[in-house]
């Protein structure tokens, strides 16, 4: 029996998982194919529901599943944490001291929010990039009646459009509470314009000057003193606050860093077309977890999967696994609390803006509820 | 020119979000003082926008060749 081992419960494990039983599934019963879904969480967290919780849109409970209820029959879970990855062998070693050895791995191990990159981050700064920050943002905006309010940008970080759905959703929030005279928002950005995306810096851009929002660009946080409050760029620059809201760099897992196959940051060197781990036949890597200039998003695992599941039905089937991932990235992105717009790329397509729209923010709120059937493979 | 030693080379072609300006300040974060980042960036704005945030940020700017199609960009890390 040839084993497949997904290590990580997150969108793109998930959706390799549930797409390989479906593909495999005659294989699978007759006891010639097993595929195991190794993840350390019980429960699945849909994170673009994090936004939502930190404008009091929706509690954490609405964007939460059992993992185990999410996974097609014919996928095996193993609710453990790993340890340690070793190629050499082909195994997995977890944390309770058992261990899993594999024919194919897809890490999916993802990216993880670090409060602790940056001198003075985690005392003097709020969050919406883990339940526990958002829920601690939405109370503390809930209790705030003036003030400035201040939003930065660390690098990298998982889905880049989110701070600015995070500063057009604070202003209408605070418009709607009838407050938004009494607070100055202030948007920092560690490039020369307000977002990555060029066609989306053009259209935030009038928005930003209709809504009093202002910005500054070139601001790469240094530190942060959370007894005076300020905020200090490395370009030079500060700012005083009442409430730093920031979105912390990421890092890989730890579980790549303490097998050694990460780079600097934890991040697996991927061939950006195959999806395979540099230097290995057997392992691929999705999502967040590869080391590619791309956005770290759910849909780019989303896209991704198609790749990775296809190589891996033609390695078993001794067919030419020649599949490629063409780049795809594909993001809706909240234009304020009514309206929303979306942005899609690839390796050869660049980035063309969408006028915003109420009925692309339904659609958007619609996905939130889509996620649990796409993330079973079914879309 | 071209005799310096890259020790980090950034592949950032065909790629919008983050972008190879993204990319370089999350490289130079974790590289060693003095080591050099290059970057290969398909976008043409990259050879000036990389140029005036290494000026800010107090790194040193090396290089900019212009390739078939691509820019190779090299910076050293300065503080």
């Amino acid at each position: 029996m040839r084993r497949i081992a997904i290590l990580g419960g997150g969108v793109g494990g998930t959706m390799v998982a549930n797409r390989l039983a479906r593909e495999l599934r005659e294989e699978i019963a007759r006891s010639e194919v097993e595929v195991v879904l190794v993840g350390e969480e019980a429960n699945h967290t849909y994170q673009p529901g994090f936004l939502y919780i930190a404008f009091n849109q929706a509690p954490l409970e609405r964007f939460v599943r059992p993992q185990a209820s999410l996974l097609v029959s014919g996928v095996r879970f193993l609710n453990v944490r790993a340890k340690k990855i070793d190629t050499a062998s082909n195994s997995l070693q977890f944390e309770n001291g058992d261990s899993l050895t594999y024919d194919f791995l897809v890490i999916a191990t993802g990216s993880h929010p670090s409060m602790d990159t940056v001198t003075g981050l985690k005392e003097g700064a709020h969050s919406f990039y883990t339940a526990e920050q958002s829920i601690a943002l939405r109370n503390a905006l809930a209790s705030m009646e003036s003030g400035r309010i201040v939003i930065g940008v660390d690098v990298p970080h998982k889905c880049p459009v989110a701070v600015l759905e995070f500063t057009l959703m604070l202003d209408e929030y605070l418009r709607k509470r009838g407050k938004r005279e009494q607070f100055e928002i202030i948007y920092t950005y560690p490039i020369g314009r307000l977002h990555s995306l060029v066609p989306v810096a053009n259209w935030v851009e009038p928005e930003f000057e209709r809504r009093g929002i202002q910005s500054e660009f070139f601001f790469n946080v240094d530190n942060v003193d959370p007894d005076k409050k300020i905020i200090e760029s490395l370009e030079g620059s500060s700012y005083s606050y009442d409430l730093l809201v920031m979105v912390p760099a990421h890092r890989g897992a730890k579980v790549i860093m303490d097998s050694g196959i990460g780079d600097e940051s934890g991040f697996v060197p991927t061939d950006r077309y195959s999806l395979r781990m540099k230097g290995s036949d057997n392992v691929f890597v999705i999502g967040d977890a590869t080391d590619l200039p791309i956005s770290k998003a759910g849909s780019t695992a989303h896209y991704e999967a198609d790749t990775i599941v296809a190589n891996l039905v033609d390695e078993l089937h001794g067919l030419p696994a020649d599949h490629q991932y063409d780049g795809k990235v594909y993001c809706f992105i909240e234009g304020g609390l009514d309206k929303a717009t979306y942005i899609a790329f690839s390796y050869t397509e660049p980035p063309k803006p969408t006028a915003p729209s109420e009925l692309l923010h339904w659609f958007k709120l619609m996905y939130n509820e889509i996620y649990w059937l796409s993330v079973r493979g079914l879309l | 020119m071209s005799q310096v030693a890259v020790d980090k080379t950034i592949d950032a072609r065909g790629t919008y979000c983050p972008g190879p300006l993204m990319e370089l300040i999350k490289t130079l974060k974790t590289a060693p003082l003095q080591s050099v980042i290059e970057v290969w960036s398909s976008d043409s704005g990259s050879s000036t926008d990389i140029p005036v945030w290494v000026k800010k940020a107090g790194h040193e700017f090396v290089y900019s060749i212009e390739e078939k199609g691509y820019w190779r960009i090299a910076v050293r890390k300065a503080r």
